[in-house]
């Protein structure tokens, strides 16, 4: 019933959710202004994969795009710097339902396959799209999360700049 | 140590699944409330209110204090910052990547809108 609640509110506010549904779920949604027909399509066609799947944000671009959205198709993601590919995203489409449903499997993870399953749900010529990205192990989801010293210096850096922040107040 | 931590993790996104439970952090992230605030500011009773307090402050997310007859709820050092941390880098790399794909899609719409009106002539 909350998942629901959720769902409608992100249907009105096309805000992405993030959450943790299990040890090994995570679930993205987000409601787009068009029909699902065009969303299905933006996620499946390459040239328009391409445009979207790695935003400036993300500060690795993306060298090389194949994408075979059939049953049994494979996608391999190629991401660089400088030209340089240094990491790549692979794996093959289990399911591929025309215009509500996509279901692949992520095989570059080193401790098992992970997999991904988009669902689109077309409601007065909006589509709401829910991602549910299922991981092999409670251990893999761990990786993921990756708290190690990066993570520890990442937030030793945010305790200076709270501290930072909070002098600057107290100095108002 | 990791079995530790990944305990604690467990325990806290347990705790961050329940929409109550995430009001009540953010509520504390204002300021302190006492257990009748909350159950007040949620429409909920004492009871109802102290369980998910409890869920809170064992996940380390809530700290509470009794003084007297009033119990105050504050926010648990650090904790939050871990599992919101990843989950809020994890959230803004797909927001980054649908704002892009509003873009496609709007295209994608206005063509459609184009050929729409071609072919109707």
């Amino acid at each position: 019933m909350d998942v629901r609640k959720e769902n409608d509110t992100a249907l009105m506010k096309n805000r992405t959710a993030v959450e943790r549904t299990s040890e090994r779920e995570f679930v993205v949604t987000r409601t787009f202004d068009a029909p699902a027909r065009l969303v299905f399509e933006a996620w499946t066609k390459p040239e328009l994969l391409k445009r979207w799947w790695a935003p400036k944000s993300m500060g690795a671009s993306l060298l090389s795009c194949e994408v075979d959205a059939r049953v049994g198709g494979s996608y391999r993601f190629g991401f660089g710097q400088g030209g340089a590919e240094v990491i790549a995203f692979f794996g093959k489409y289990l399911e591929v339902k025309p215009y509500s449903r996509l279901v692949w499997t992520n095989e570059e993870g080193a401790g098992g396959t992970a997999v991904t399953t988009v669902t689109f749900e077309e409601k007065a010529g909006k589509t709401l799209l829910v991602l549910r990205e299922l991981h092999p192990s409670k251990e893999a989801v761990d990786e993921a999360i990756g708290f190690g010293e990066g993570l520890r210096e990442t937030f030793g850096q945010l305790d200076e700049l709270l501290a930072t922040l909070g002098a600057s107040r107290q100095g108002l | 140590m990791v079995q530790h931590v990944s305990d604690r993790l467990d325990a806290s996104f347990a705790a961050l699944s329940d929409p109550t439970r995430r009001g009540v952090l953010e509520q504390l992230g204002r300021a302190d409330a006492s257990i009748t605030d909350l159950a007040a500011r949620f429409d909920m009773t004492l009871t109802g209110i102290k369980k998910h307090v409890g869920v809170l402050e064992q996940a380390g997310l809530v700290i509470t204090e009794k003084v007297g007859r009033v119990r105050t709820c504050t926010l648990g050092p650090h904790r939050l910052e871990e599992e919101t941390a990843w989950l809020e880098r994890h959230r803004q790399l797909w927001d980054a990547r649908f704002d892009a794909l509003d873009n496609v899609l709007e295209e994608l719409k206005q063509k459609e809108k184009v050929n729409g009106r071609k072919k109707r002539k």
